[in-house]
């Protein structure tokens, strides 16, 4: 010890404790996934190694319509709060302060501050309802209750793109006889493509993880693969859950991975 | 004739309202699904519960009454409603130790990942953030499947001879809590680290040339100087998990509810609509008086380092 040179960094013990925290972390994912592949009917027993609880996963219809029904919900969400989230940043960056410009931050970002438990009751009591008196009970509710806490997230990453961006570039259009138009499209857009993809992934995985609001804000017979998950849990468990939940961690890591891809090649 | 200042004038008002034109789908979309709905609760918080659910238009303040007291059903008398001053206080107590047990864990994390060389730090930090890009659902599924009863824990202490019958993590208190520290870590050691990558260590060595010893050195000069990240770390802990909804439902069992289930239960089975409204306003107070908290916090931090 006395003749290691002196290392400023060291604190005792904080290296330890960090690698226990990373084994907690992947200690449960790692036990869920192993499970996946067990071959025996209950979660108790280990009968060795099979895709069995994937192949019935695979040909379970609940799970069929349920994943369909998570990734149409979470495209729509996403392409949607992208697209008002952009326009919304638009809004709200590189301008001097106007009336309305704090007011505008503190609303787009309100669905974050407010726990998801209360926002679905919430929506719970609106769009009850409205089916009622509509009678409309389609996908529809579902779509605008992600879209609006998906906004948020969505405009994270746009808004700090445009704001590390002036508007020498824009301007310059403009002096060659750009119209707006023509400026957003073929210079502000361009550039701020990047970001974009960012917001979109960012909203896409925020729907796809969602449950609180889903299981609040859907109609009977709407679930979507959270939901099922969260139902099924309530009863003795078989490793189909394990296999689903296994099947869905790996798309969230590939999500994760392009995004993290996305975002580092900064331009 | 238009003056020049006329026409600038002008020209900044229509700028002004192209922004809001431009920025109005996002504000009607939340507007319609996230904070108009919440002022519908308010108003349901003071009706009257209706026999199967939903509400009678009918002015009351029973609900709010309810959320802490409850009316005996012979003499009339109001007395403290245990069962809900109960959840109450696991909420709060349950959400405070998240926060000081995620600390603990968090901190050293964070120093160790930022203490890394910069091509490795990247990996550290990437393995951060999948557990945190992870659904919810299935990390409070996969800490059941270490704490069951034939879960991991219980399976390796039986092998080791240490315990003869498993021990009962499951539906306890004890399960919530290992849920929410695990699931909420990855947001106390990312705001932290963000702070402490941009320590500046030449301080630590000036300290130890003061002849400063490691705990000094970390409580006098590397504590303070990443207190707002603590602090952000710390907030984005508690906020959550003062209103975890599905890790107690799902590892607390029926009987050990936090407010999150509370409020489901009276949208559910309790039919009681106005108590349901009035608790979850009371669950955004407590959550506003955090942010408040913070706010208040943050800014006297930044004010104390120039």
């Amino acid at each position: 010890m006395a003749k290691r040179p002196f290392d400023i960094q060291a604190q005792p013990g904080f290296g330890f404790m960090a690698l226990l925290t990373f084994f907690a972390l992947y200690l449960p994912i790692a036990a869920l996934v192993t499970y996946s592949f067990n071959t025996a009917d209950s979660l108790s027993r280990w009968d060795g190694v099979s895709l069995r609880w994937f192949i019935s996963a695979w040909h379970n219809s609940a799970v069929q319509d349920a994943s369909v029904r998570s990734l149409v919900l979470a495209v729509s969400a996403a392409a949607l709060s992208t697209i008002a989230a952009t326009m919304a940043a638009l809004a709200t960056t590189r301008t001097r302060p106007y009336p309305g410009l704090t007011f505008k931050y503190a609303f787009i970002n309100q669905p974050l501050m407010v726990p998801e438990i209360v926002t679905g009751v919430a929506l719970l009591i609106v769009f009850s309802r409205i089916k009622v008196w509509t009678g409309y009970s389609g996908l529809g509710y579902l779509i605008a209750a992600h879209t609006a806490f998906c906004i948020p997230f969505a405009y994270l990453p746009i808004r700090a793109r445009l704001e590390s961006m002036d508007l020498t570039l824009e301007r310059a259009a403009a002096d060659l006889y750009a119209t707006p138009w023509k400026a957003f499209r073929f210079v502000t857009l361009p550039l701020l493509r990047p970001a974009i993809i960012a917001g979109f992934m960012l909203a896409f995985v925020i729907s796809l993880d969602d449950v609180v609001i889903t299981e609040f804000v859907k109609s009977g017979g709407q679930d979507t693969l959270p939901t099922y998950m969260l139902g099924q849990l309530r009863r003795e468990t078989s490793p189909e859950i394990n296999a689903i939940a296994t099947v869905f961690l790996a798309l969230s890591v590939v999500l994760v991975t392009a995004f993290y891809f996305v975002n580092r090649r900064k331009p | 004739m238009a003056s020049a200042e006329q026409v600038a004038e002008e020209a900044e008002r229509r700028e002004i309202r192209d922004r809001w034109l431009l920025s109005a789908p996002a504000l009607i979309i939340i507007f319609l699904a996230a904070s108009g709905p919440l002022l519908i609760v308010v108003i349901y918080s003071f009706l009257t519960p209706g026999p199967y659910g939903d509400v009678v238009w009918k002015f009351s303040t029973d609900g709010w009454l309810s959320v802490l007291m409850q009316r005996d059903i012979f003499d009339d008398t109001l007395a403290f409603a245990d069962a809900h001053l109960s959840i109450f206080w696991r909420s709060i107590s349950l959400s405070f130790y998240t926060t000081v047990l995620t600390l603990f864990f968090g901190f050293p994390t964070a120093y160790f990942i930022a203490t890394r060389p910069p091509k490795t730090r990247e990996v550290w930090v990437f393995l951060v953030t999948i557990p945190f890009w992870t659904n919810l659902l299935i990390r409070t599924f996969a800490m059941q499947q270490v704490i069951r009863n034939e879960g991991l824990v219980n399976t390796a202490l039986m092998a080791l001879g240490i315990i003869k019958q498993p021990l009962q993590i499951m539906n306890t208190d004890a399960a919530i809590l290992f849920g929410m520290i695990y699931i909420y870590l990855p947001l106390m050691v990312l705001p932290i680290y963000a702070s402490m990558e941009k320590l500046d260590f030449r301080l630590v060595e000036a300290g130890y040339d003061l002849y400063a010893g490691r705990w000094q050195v970390l409580r006098r000069i590397i504590f303070p100087l990443i207190k707002p990240g603590v602090i952000a770390g710390s907030i984005l802990v508690f906020i959550p998990s003062l209103g975890a909804y599905v890790i107690p439902r799902v590892l607390g069992g029926g009987k050990n509810m936090m407010l999150g289930n509370l409020i489901e239960l009276q949208f559910g089975a309790g039919r009681n609509w106005p108590l349901g409204a009035a608790i979850s306003i009371t669950l955004m107070v407590l959550v506003m008086i955090a942010l408040l908290f913070y706010v208040r916090n943050a800014s006297g931090s930044q004010g104390a380092h120039g």
